[in-house]
């Protein structure tokens, strides 16, 4: 057996694994104990990755469809590119080039996502560009940057969180969505350290905790307002902090005033006694991180609640400072470098703005084009779905690595939208209830079979290598980039290399924020991993950021003068139950890869719907019985899981499912304004036994 | 929303007033996308400040300064010290106190409420309030007051509602002793029972405050300064500190002189607007289906609803109305009551939970499954879903009882 040392290929973690290759195409998943972030532990997902890899599991020819009702038939590789490359001309010539739109994802490696970007603004020249990161946490990023300066999900290492003194961990579950994480918050509180939780439902993170706090849903903003109104109160705040190395408290704190605990506890039905614990339990402790996940981001305002809680950090000088700041739990396995390298609507490699006349010019110049052939920003995520085969809108779509008809929200609207495209080409490696929909579908080779670099949560750049030979009739997204391009009429700048196209992206993010300049695939596998910003092969990696000085240009963070507004939905009459939606540990995202693992879907075989025993009885519902779940956008039906787990005006469902259960046919486009995230954690419903038919 | 949009002239809105509910309709407007050359007019000299916090900016938790509340700026302008004294409706402009009028399109009154002083002899000296006795409504107030109190040896607290409680508990907490004169029979009569009433009245007297129940101020004894507070029954408490906390009236004479309608606040329907067109009103000077709310929530909440309303966010957005909460959080002494806390109502069933010894007490009133009125004081862990519950209207469980415990209300 040979072993060849790599990553799983789900969460933002990037577990270490080693994958042992038996003669005869056997795969092995083997511990990797020396890889620092898991130390060798593998969740129930990481374990069984390499049943994706079974032929059977997979596609492993490209399909094409013959006219627009044709049925998808199995293709020549020649063919199939020719369709693809001729679909997106075509769209081009007729309806101009921001007709053409490409959607990545943040599971693709970081030389994927780069060449993606490339693709888009060099070959296809089209402003509209941008990926499922979107959806995932990039109010997190919009709110870090304010702040900061600077975004990258985590500003120290993993193992930190076992060491500080206090973690408020907001809307985020780790328990079910990172589980080797987990480790970390046991350790902290071993170590002594205090953990608070804050979610509307009793977790399994939550019931860890030495104080679980369980807001309405929607009302994070308010609660993080409420909490410094207190460290304001009670004389808790960092005085000396504050002025050295912030600016921004002022308004910071009118805001705070204007956010009174009384009244907080009523926006939030979190007790006054209860925040005052919490603030305390915080700001006394000698060190403290805020880490923030979907919870509390997934809103049409996400980025002002994350930047509330940032907030709290600041007052009480828990950032920038060893064992102490805010982090983001990001998601998807390369949602850090995923997000840094231009297959965003408004950025360029190096986390770079699009709008940048220096940025632009840089890239140009390594890309050898005039900076004014560079596209400006695109549509976010939902704007460029929603658009689809509308007027003004894109009517092609070049789409990799994601799975939106189960994933975006309000989803019955996105795949209408999607049927309406003159063209639609997906690449991925199983035939995807988005790949459904497609004119052409690309089988892509999967983790296990390319190599690639991603960046995990932490910020720091991992290798996964290949083990495996992809079976015949599969090839690289790098390979269907470099011939599209070719097909195009763009014949060179697309390797097919990675390690050459992760040189290339060395050079395009040398200078920029997120650096790579100086990370080399040798060095990652010396040192395992390396975090960014590396400006070149002599200096160490940042391990930690913001110590001495925040990335802003006078080095001080920045308050955030937010203010609590109702969610875009709030219930009535009509719809009057809140709907929160979330994971399972079982499946990952939208179930595209989970749901063909046999082991998984024994463990979490479908949807449902989690409900309080007092709404249970008032609804005549009982464990197990269907439910119709009603909003404005649509209806998903799926079986009651009766818990008091949850809060009893709230009822909540995972999303890693297609058909009659798909809780995003249910969830609110209702868009952040900075951030364009859509309004995923919370909406309107109605609750009903479903009709006996 | 009939904006006046002659060719490149922008909208403009005037908010008559600087306080929580000006404060939070500016700031909201401006963040909901709202467009508008957006000016509040506030008569004190200071920017707006939140008023809900004054009992502890005169215990000193909080600076005079640090309880500033945002109101949108820089798009929205503040003139402090500057009072409107006259409303054109048909003109659609306000005249300003230095002569000076001002156009507008959009008129917001959120002009909030004057303290209510009682006809007590000896109450003024010379058409101010006699030295040593203060009302208790704003920053200035809070200023005279912690001032006096540096020299001060005894003071009196006219009212035991909540305002009066509430100084009572800042004026101790300064290390005063405090005596309440109250003429109802119980504190806060509007929203505890007597029990409560009971309980809170110890919870004081540990603290150093004195509670006179069932007495009424008859006049305040001195020459040129307070040196006490005679009762209806002759009785004289010393004092050379008073503080009037005998409620709030809206102000409501600017509306009036314009001709609006005004009953015991100005009067507006559902979508907070008065009976003259573009004229709107907020907060503790508006009367909403018969009710002055007189309280921050409620002034807050129609602050949202026409917010929305004139941003164009929401445009049919409606203030139905609040379910009033009173709530008390104050060192050791803690409450929250709403809604109706009587025993006598027809058709309802109450529960109730005393603990003397850790001095608190709980009651609920239930009409069928829907909570109608509560009363929490010690112990407020359930308070969060009480209130929600209350305020929705939501269902209670068929088992109620739990929800008087705190362990219980974890679970929700």
């Amino acid at each position: 057996m040979t072993t060849t040392d790599t990553h799983c290929p789900y969460c933002s973690l990037q577990c270490g694994m080693r994958l042992g290759a038996e003669r005869g195409g056997a795969v092995q998943i083997l511990e990797r104990p020396e890889f620092p972030v898991n130390r060798g532990a593998l969740c129930g997902k990481g374990r069984t990755a390499a049943a994706v890899l079974s032929p059977a599991a997979r596609l492993t020819v490209p399909l094409v469809r013959d006219g627009r009702r044709g049925r998808l038939r199995e293709a020549s590789w020649p063919e199939a590119l020719d369709r693809v490359a001729q679909g997106l001309r075509r769209t081009a010539q007729r309806h101009g080039r921001d007709a053409v739109g490409v959607f990545g994802g943040g599971g693709l490696t970081n030389e994927k996502a780069y060449l993606l970007g490339k693709f888009a603004r060099v070959v296809l020249r089209t402003a509209n560009i941008d990926y499922n990161g979107r959806f995932c946490m990039s109010s997190a990023a919009a709110a870090h940057k304010a702040a900061f300066g600077l975004d990258r999900g985590l500003p120290f290492p993993l193992a930190d969180i076992a060491r500080t003194g206090c973690v408020i961990l907001v809307g985020g579950n780790p328990a079910e969505t990172m589980p080797p994480a987990l480790r970390y918050f046991r350790e902290l509180r071993e170590n002594g350290g205090r953990l608070i939780v804050i979610d509307p439902r009793r977790t399994r993170t939550a019931e860890l905790a030495d104080l679980h706090l369980r807001p309405v849903p929607g009302t994070d903003l308010a609660l993080a307002l409420g909490m410094l109104h207190l460290v304001i109160a009670e004389g808790l705040v960092d005085e000396e902090f504050v002025s050295t190395r912030t600016r921004g408290f002022e308004p910071a704190t009118a805001s705070a005033m204007a956010h009174w605990p009384e009244r907080v506890e009523r926006l939030t039905g979190v007790s006054v006694p209860a925040m005052r614990e919490a603030v305390r339990m915080f700001a006394q402790a000698e060190t403290g991180m805020v880490l923030t996940a979907r919870g509390a981001e997934q809103h049409s305002k996400g980025t002002d609640t994350v930047g509330a809680w940032i907030n709290l950090c600041l007052a009480v000088g828990k950032a920038g400072r060893p064992g102490s700041g805010y982090g983001c739990l990001t998601g998807q396995g390369n949602g850090q470098g995923g997000r840094e390298h231009g297959q965003k609507a408004d950025q360029l490699p190096g986390y770079r703005s699009i709008e940048d006349p220096a940025a632009r010019a840089h890239i140009a110049e390594v890309w050898g084009i005039d900076p004014d052939e560079l596209p400006g920003p695109g549509r976010s995520a939902y704007e460029l779905l929603d658009t689809a085969g509308q007027d003004g809108g894109i009517r092609a779509l070049l789409l990799m690595g994601s799975n939106p008809v189960v994933s975006a929200p309000r989803a019955g609207h996105v795949a209408e939208r999607l049927r309406e495209l003159d063209f639609l080409a997906v690449s991925d490696v199983v035939l995807s209830e988005t790949a459904r929909l497609a004119d052409v579908v690309l089988p892509s080779a999967q983790w296990a079979e390319e190599t690639g670099t991603t960046t995990n949560l932490e910020g720091r750049v991992i290798l996964r290598q290949a083990a495996l030979t992809p079976p015949q009739g599969v090839r690289t997204d790098l390979h269907v980039l470099r011939e599209l391009a070719a097909g195009l009429g763009v014949d060179k700048g697309f390797p097919e290399d990675p390690e050459e196209a992760f040189e290339e992206l060395r050079r395009a993010c040398a200078g920029g924020p997120a650096d790579y300049a100086g990370i080399s695939y040798q060095r990652i596998r010396a040192e395992d991993g390396v975090f960014w910003p590396c400006p070149d092969e002599h200096h160490p990696g940042t391990p930690r950021l913001f110590l001495d000085r925040f990335a802003t240009p006078d080095g001080r963070a920045r308050f955030a003068a937010v203010s609590h507004r109702p969610s875009a939905e709030e219930p009535d009459d009509e719809y009057p139950v809140y709907l929160t939606t979330g994971r399972v540990v079982s499946q990952y995202q939208s179930g595209a890869q989970t749901r063909r693992v046999p082991e998984l879907n024994e463990a979490a075989p479908g949807p449902f719907v989690e409900l309080h025993p007092h709404l249970a009885q008032r609804l005549g519902v009982t464990d197990g019985e269907l439910l119709t779940v009603r909003s404005r956008r649509g209806r998903a039906v799926a079986p009651a899981r009766v818990t008091d787990a949850i809060r009893p005006d709230t009822v909540f469902m995972p999303f890693h499912w297609d058909g009659a259960g798909r809780a995003n046919s249910l969830t609110n486009p209702a868009l952040d304004p900075v951030s364009r995230m859509p309004e995923f954690k919370v909406c309107a419903v109605s609750v009903e036994r479903a009709a006996a038919s | 929303m009939s904006a006046v949009s002659n060719g490149a002239r922008r909208r403009r809105i005037a908010v008559v007033g600087a306080g929580l509910a000006a404060a939070r309709f500016a700031q909201q407007f401006l963040e909901s996308g709202g467009e508008a050359e957006l000016t509040l007019y506030g008569a004190e000299a200071r920017p707006a400040y939140n008023r809900v916090l004054l009992a502890d900016v005169l215990t000193g938790r909080y600076d005079p300064e640090a309880i500033t509340l945002p109101y949108g700026e820089p798009g929205a302008r503040l003139r402090t010290g500057t009072e409107v004294v006259a409303i054109d409706v048909r003109g659609r402009t306000l005249r300003l106190a230095n002569g000076e009028s001002a156009a507008y399109d959009e008129l917001v009154l959120a002009t909030g409420a004057n303290p209510v002083l009682p006809p007590l002899r000896g109450l003024y000296a010379d058409g101010e309030l006699t030295a040593g006795a203060h009302s208790f409504r704003t920053l200035a107030d809070c200023a005279r007051l912690a001032e006096d109190a540096v020299r001060a040896r005894r003071a009196v607290v006219i009212g035991g509602g909540v305002l009066g409680v509430s100084a009572a508990r800042a004026l101790a907490a300064l290390g005063l002793p405090v005596e309440i004169v109250h003429q109802a029979p119980h504190l806060i009569e509007r929203h505890l029972d007597e029990q409560a009433g009971q309980a809170l009245r110890r919870g004081l007297l540990a603290l150093g405050v004195d509670v006179y129940p069932g007495n009424r101020a008859r006049a305040l004894h001195g020459d040129g300064r307070v040196t006490g507070v005679e009762l209806a029954n002759g009785y004289v408490l010393a004092a050379d500190l008073v503080v009037i906390a005998c409620g709030a009236r809206p102000r409501t004479g600017l509306a009036h002189s314009a001709g609006l309608a005004v009953r015991r606040g100005v009067v507006v329907d559902d979508c907070l607007a008065t009976s003259a067109p573009g004229v709107y009103a907020i907060g503790d000077c508006a009367e909403h289906r018969g009710t002055v709310h007189g309280l921050a929530g409620p002034a807050w909440e129609q602050a949202d609803v026409l917010a929305a309303r004139l941003s164009g966010a929401d445009p049919a957005a409606r203030y139905t109305g609040s379910r009033p909460l009173a709530r008390l959080t104050a060192g050791p002494l803690e409450y929250a009551a709403f809604g109706e806390v009587g025993e006598d109502l027809p058709g309802t069933d109450v529960l109730r939970l005393a603990d003397a010894t850790r001095g608190s007490y709980k009651k609920l009133v239930l009409r069928g499954d829907r909570l109608v009125g509560g009363i929490l004081l010690g112990d407020l862990g359930t308070v969060g879903a009480l209130t929600r519950a209350y305020e929705r209207d939501d269902p209670l469980p068929a088992d109620p009882l739990h929800l008087l415990i705190t362990q219980g209300a974890a679970q929700w």
